[in-house]
C-alpha cells in the first residue's frame, strides 16, 4: 500500500533493520546488474545484515505520531499497530485481524496509507505517522470525517477509522475520484456492518461531488 | 402478534412528529470518525495486562495435564490459569485450554508457546455426512451424533402430491457461516475485593453481568458491566463467554485488570456460527397455482452445540418450514448432527436465511414449471397482506415486468452472444421481534436546559443511542444533539439485550414514557404558571425556573407503542460470466416494513447492512473443515471471504412507514431474503439452479456441466 518513494535519496537513515532500506538496496542492485550477479546480491545482503543487529530485547524507538514525538522502549518485533494501541494511547487505530486483511489498522505513513499491523514500529521511525486522532484540527472535522458522519458511513464504527484514513489518502492523491476510484482505494478495508454504500457516498461528498440519490433528504443538524 | 391493547388514555405517539420518522445523524458519529469512541478493545484500565488464550490444536483429545509453570517463568507474565481444572476431554479444534496475562502481547505469545499440555488425541469427525454414518467417532460420549428427527405431518402429504399439477424436488445446502464482527469478542475485566468490573464487547451487558456473577459465584449486584462502544455482534456476543470468565480469573490472580480480546483466528473457531443445512425439498401445486403439498427433510450441524443434552437434536439447526407460505399438506423431519467443531450460536435471524434459500428456490422452480410469473405466484401463496403489497411496490421499482424472462436453457444458449448472462430473482422475509417489557429509562433535566437520558442498553452499531435521542427530542421539542444519551452500563435502568430485532421496540416506548413523565414533572416542579407548554421555544425559560433543582424521572416500556412482525421482500439482478463462473450482483431493490420508523437514515443503514451480509452468505462465506486433520482451514479473512467494497451492488431501499403499527425492529428481516433472491437470479440467468451456497464459480461451472461438481454428493 505504501506509495513508491519519490525521493529515495531523502530517506532518513534508519539503521539496517529497516525493510525499506533493505528493499531499496535490493532494488538498486537489480537495476545495476541486469544480467548476472546473484552473487552480488548475496554480497550486498551480507553487508546489509552485518551492520547492526537489534533485539530481541527492548530497544529505544522514537515515533513521530500526529506531530508529537513518542519515545518508547520496544522489542523489535512489536508492530506499529501494537505500539500505537497498546504501548501508547492511540486506540483510534483499530485491530481487526493483525494480518493485513481488514484495513482497520490503516494509518498514514508520510501521507500514504499503510496497514500498521504489517510494519514494525522500528521501521516506522523517521516517518511522519498520522492516525485518525490526528486528522481533525482544533476540533474541526476534516471534509472526509464530516461526510462520513453526515452520510451515516459508520455503524458500529470499528472499521471507520481505517476507511477514513484510506479515503483521506485517496482525496489527497485524487481530489475528484469516481465511485470506482473510491471502491478501489477502500478495497483493502472490510466492514461487517455493511457501510460500503454509504462510504462511497461519503467520499464523493467529501470530494465536493453532487449528492446522488439515496440521500437522506431531511437530516437534522 | 400485536402487543396487549393499551388502556384508554394511555401513552401514545404524537399524531404529528417533528423528529421521529425523519433522519437524524448518528449522535455518536463524531466520536467514531475521530477515533475518540472507546471500544471494549480500547480500554486501558490502570495497570492493565494483556491476556491471551491457548487453544487446542487437536479436534478431539483427552487432556491429562496442563503445566503452566513454564509460562509463569516468561519475563513479563503475571498470571496463568487453566480453562478447566483436572482431566478433561477436548471436543473441537480451538477449544480453550488455558490463558495467560502479561505486560505485553509478545510476552503472552511466548508464554502460550511455553505451556506444556499432555494429551492423547481421540478420533474425531468434522463433516455432517461422516458424523451421521454408522461407526462414526462419537462427538459426545453420552449421546449419538445424530438421531433422525420425528416426522411431523399436517394434512395428508402423500395423497396431496398425487393431486398436484406440478411438483419440483431439490437438495439444497447451506454452509456454516461465521459472524466475524470486526471487533473480536473480548473484555477487560478487573476483579478486586469490591467486585468485578467488565468492559465488554457485548450485545447484552445484563447477560455478561449475570454470566460472570454465576461463574464467579458473586452477587449480581457486585458485577458492573460497561459497554460504551462495541464493534459489532450479529448474535454471537451474549454472556461473558469462556474468554470473559478467564479474563476475570486472570485479573484475580494478577491483582490487575486484564484485557483479553480474541484474535481473528480465535473468532473463527470457538465463539459461534450459523449451522449448516442439508434440505431435501419436494413442493407441489395445483393447476391453478395454489401450493398444495410440501415434504421436507433437513439436517445441519451446530458443531458440539448439537448432541449433548438434546440427544442428537438442538443447536438451532431446525428450520421454520415451509417458511412464509401457506401449504395445506406439510411433512417435515429435521435434526441436528454433532461434529467436532465450535458450537453454533444465534446469528442474525437464526434459521431464517437458510429456510428462505431452500423454500424460495423451490418456489421459483415451481413457478417455472407451472409457467407462471414468480412474483404473481408468491402473491398468490403468501398470506401476508403487507408482503403482498411489498411485492407490488418492489416489482414496480425494480422493473420486474421488463426484466423477467422465463428461463429456458436452450433459448438462453442461442440468444446470448457473449459469455455474460443476466437474471433476476426475488424472495420474501418474515421476522417476529417485538419489545421487551422490562425495559426502563431515566431522565434528568437540569436548570441550564441540558438533558440526560440513561438506559442500560448497548449500541451495537444499529444506532440505539440516536434512537433514544430522537424520541427524547420529540417529547421535549428539542434537537437530538441537545440530548445527552448514556448507555452501556449495568448501573442504568435495565435495557434489553440487542438481539432478535428487539432493541428499538424496547427502548423507544421506555424513553417516551420516561420523557413524558419528566416533562410533566418539570411543569409542576418549576411552578410554571406562566408557561403553559415547557417544550421547544419555552424550554430554556422553563428549565431556568428549576433553580437549584433537577427533574429526575423514570419510565418503563408501555404497551401500544411497539409491535412485532416485520416483513420485507428483495429483488436481485445478477450477471453471470459463464466462462469463469463468476457471479456479480448488479442491483438489489429492498422493500421493508418495520411499523413506525424512528430514525430513517439508520434504519436504511441497517437494511444496507443486512443486504451486504446476505450477499456474503450467497456468494462467498463458508467455514471449511479439513476431514483429515479436523481443523478449520479458513479461520481468517484472507480465506474466509466477506463482501468487499467492489462486491457491493447498487441498493435501492423502499421503506413502508406504518406508524399505526408501532415501532418494530429491522435488523434481522433485512438479511433474510438476500441470498435467496440472488440464488434465484442466478438460476434465472443460467436456466439451471445452483443448489448450494455459497454460489462459487466452481459450482456455477458445474451446474452448466463444464466441470465436475465440487460439492460432495
Ligand atoms: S489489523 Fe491490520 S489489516 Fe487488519
Ligand atoms: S461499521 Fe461495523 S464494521 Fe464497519
Amino acid at each position: 500500500m505504501n506509495a513508491p518513494d519519490p525521493n529515495p535519496d531523502d530517506a532518513p537513515l534508519l539503521g539496517t533493520h529497516s525493510r525499506r532500506a533493505f528493499l531499496k538496496g535490493f532494488g538498486a542492485i537489480t537495476i545495476s546488474a541486469a544480467a548476472s550477479q546473484t552473487q552480488a546480491v548475496a554480497a550486498e545482503l551480507e553487508k546489509l545484515n552485518a551492520e547492526k543487529i537489534v533485539g530481541p530485547g527492548p530497544v529505544p524507538v522514537t515515533l513521530r505520531v500526529n506531530g508529537e514525538t513518542l519515545s518508547l522502549s520496544l522489542e523489535p518485533r512489536v508492530t506499529l499497530l501494537d505500539a500505537l494501541r497498546n504501548v501508547s494511547t492511540y486506540t483510534g487505530t483499530k485491530e481487526g485481524c493483525d494480518r493485513a486483511t481488514c484495513g482497520a489498522c490503516t494509518v498514514l505513513l508520510d501521507g500514504a496509507p499503510i496497514y500498521s499491523c504489517q510494519m514494525l514500529a522500528i521501521e516506522a521511525q523517521g516517518h511522519a505517522i498520522t492516525t485518525v486522532e490526528g486528522l481533525a484540527q482544533d476540533g474541526k472535522l476534516t471534509p472526509v470525517q464530516k461526510a462520513f458522519a453526515e452520510r451515516d458511513a459508520t455503524m458500529c464504527g470499528y472499521c471507520t477509522p481505517g476507511f477514513v484514513m484510506a479515503a483521506t489518502a485517496l482525496l489527497k492523491e485524487n481530489p475528484h475520484p469516481t465511485p470506482a476510484d473510491v471502491r478501489r482505494a477502500c478495497s483493502g478495508n472490510l466492514c461487517r456492518c455493511g457501510t460500503q454504500p454509504r462510504v462511497v457516498e461519503a467520499v464523493l461528498q467529501a470530494a465536493g461531488g453532487a449528492a446522488d440519490n439515496g440521500t437522506p433528504g431531511d437530516l437534522h443538524a | 402478534m400485536p402487543d396487549p391493547v393499551p388502556a384508554p388514555g394511555a401513552l401514545a405517539w404524537p399524531a404529528e412528529t417533528r423528529v421521529v420518522g425523519h433522519s437524524t445523524h448518528r449522535i455518536d458519529a463524531e466520536a467514531k470518525v475521530t477515533g475518540r469512541a472507546r471500544y471494549a478493545s480500547d480500554i486501558q484500565a490502570d495497570g492493565w495486562l494483556y491476556g491471551m488464550i491457548l487453544r487446542s490444536k487437536w479436534p478431539a483429545a483427552r487432556v491429562a495435564a496442563i503445566d503452566l509453570a513454564p509460562a509463569l517463568q516468561v519475563p513479563g507474565i503475571v498470571a496463568a490459569v487453566p480453562a478447566r481444572d483436572g482431566e478433561r476431554t477436548i471436543r473441537f479444534y480451538g477449544e480453550e485450554l488455558a490463558a495467560v496475562a502479561g505486560k505485553s502481547k509478545q510476552a503472552c505469545l511466548d508464554a502460550l508457546r511455553a505451556i506444556r499440555v499432555t494429551a492423547t488425541p481421540l478420533p474425531f469427525v468434522v463433516r455432517e455426512d461422516d458424523a451421521k454414518a454408522d461407526g462414526a467417532a462419537p462427538v459426545w460420549d453420552t449421546a449419538a451424533n445424530f438421531i433422525p428427527g420425528t416426522p411431523k405431518e399436517q394434512g395428508s402429504v402423500d395423497a396431496a402430491f398425487g393431486e398436484c399439477a406440478a411438483v419440483v424436488e431439490g437438495f439444497y445446502t447451506t454452509p456454516v457461516q461465521i459472524h466475524h464482527p470486526l471487533e473480536t469478542h473480548g473484555n477487560t475485566v478487573s476483579w478486586t475485593d469490591d467486585g468485578v468490573t467488565a468492559w465488554a464487547s457485548t450485545q447484552g451487558i445484563g447477560s455478561v453481568r449475570d454470566g460472570l456473577a454465576g461463574a464467579l459465584q458473586l452477587d449480581q449486584s457486585r458485577v458492573r458491566v460497561v459497554t460504551e462502544y462495541m464493534g459489532g455482534g450479529f448474535g454471537a456476543k451474549f454472556g461473558p463467554g469462556v474468554a470473559g470468565i478467564l479474563a476475570a480469573k486472570l485479573s484475580r490472580q494478577a491483582g490487575a485488570p486484564v484485557r483479553l480480546m480474541l484474535t481473528r483466528f480465535d473468532q473463527a473457531l470457538a465463539v459461534g456460527n450459523r449451522p449448516s443445512s442439508f434440505q431435501k425439498i419436494r413442493l407441489g401445486a395445483l393447476a391453478d397455482g395454489t401450493l398444495h403439498a410440501f415434504d421436507f427433510e433437513n439436517y445441519g450441524t451446530a458443531g458440539i452445540g448439537a448432541g449433548k443434552a438434546s440427544e442428537g437434536g438442538g443447536g438451532g439447526a431446525n428450520l421454520p418450514m415451509p417458511y412464509i407460505y401457506k401449504v395445506p399438506n406439510v411433512r417435515t423431519k429435521q435434526a441436528a448432527v454433532a461434529v467436532n467443531a465450535g458450537p453454533a450460536s444465534a446469528f442474525r435471524a437464526p434459521a431464517n436465511p437458510p429456510a428462505s434459500f431452500g423454500m424460495e428456490g423451490a418456489m421459483d422452480d415451481l413457478a417455472t414449471k407451472l409457467g407462471v410469473d414468480p412474483v404473481a405466484f408468491r402473491i398468490q401463496n403468501d398470506p401476508n397482506p403487507i408482503r403482498q403489497r411489498e411485492y407490488k411496490v418492489g416489482a414496480e421499482k425494480f422493473g420486474w415486468a421488463q426484466k423477467y424472462r422465463r428461463p429456458d436453457p436452450a433459448a438462453l444458449a442461442l440468444a446470448t452472444a457473449g459469455p455474460i448472462r443476466r437474471g433476476v430473482g426475488c424472495a420474501g422475509a418474515n421476522w417476529g421481534g417485538g419489545g421487551n417489557k422490562n425495559t426502563g429509562a431515566e431522565v434528568e433535566i437540569h436548570s441550564d436546559g441540558s438533558v440526560e437520558v440513561r438506559l442500560g442498553v448497548q449500541d451495537i452499531g444499529t444506532g440505539t443511542r440516536t434512537v433514544i435521542a430522537v424520541v427524547a427530542a420529540e417529547v421535549f421539542g428539542l434537537a437530538p444533539e441537545q440530548i445527552t444519551v448514556r448507555v452501556g452500563d449495568t448501573r442504568f435502568p435495565p435495557g434489553p439485550g440487542s438481539g432478535g430485532s428487539t432493541t428499538c421496540p424496547s427502548v423507544s416506548p421506555a424513553v417516551l414514557d420516561a420523557c413524558t413523565n419528566a416533562l410533566r414533572q418539570l411543569q409542576t416542579q418549576a411552578g410554571l404558571s406562566d408557561i403553559r407548554d415547557a417544550k421547544g421555544a419555552n424550554w430554556a425559560a422553563a428549565c431556568r425556573k428549576l433553580g437549584a433543582g433537577t427533574v429526575a424521572a423514570r419510565g418503563m416500556w408501555q404497551p401500544g407503542l411497539s409491535s412485532s412482525g416485520a416483513g420485507g421482500v428483495q429483488f436481485a439482478q445478477v450477471a453471470v460470466d459463464t466462462e469463469i463462473g463468476l457471479v456479480t450482483v448488479e442491483k438489489i431493490v429492498a422493500v421493508h416494513d418495520c411499523g413506525r420508523i424512528v430514525n430513517r437514515v439508520t434504519t436504511e443503514s441497517q437494511i444496507n447492512g443486512g443486504i451486504v451480509m446476505g450477499l456474503g452468505y450467497a456468494l462467498y462465506e463458508e467455514r471449511v473443515m479439513d476431514p483429515a486433520s479436523g481443523v478449520v482451514l479458513n479461520p481468517n479473512f484472507e480465506t474466509y471471504k466477506l463482501s468487499g467494497m467492489a462486491d457491493v451492488p447498487d441498493i435501492d431501499i423502499v421503506l413502508l412507514d406504518m406508524p399505526e403499527r408501532g415501532v418494530i425492529g429491522i435488523g434481522e428481516p433485512a438479511t433474510i431474503p438476500t441470498a435467496a433472491a440472488i440464488a434465484n437470479a442466478v438460476a434465472n440467468a443460467l436456466g439451471v439452479r445452483v443448489f448450494s451456497l455459497p454460489i462459487t464459480p466452481a459450482k456455477v461451472l458445474a451446474a452448466l456441466g463444464k466441470v465436475p461438481s465440487p460439492t460432495p454428493a
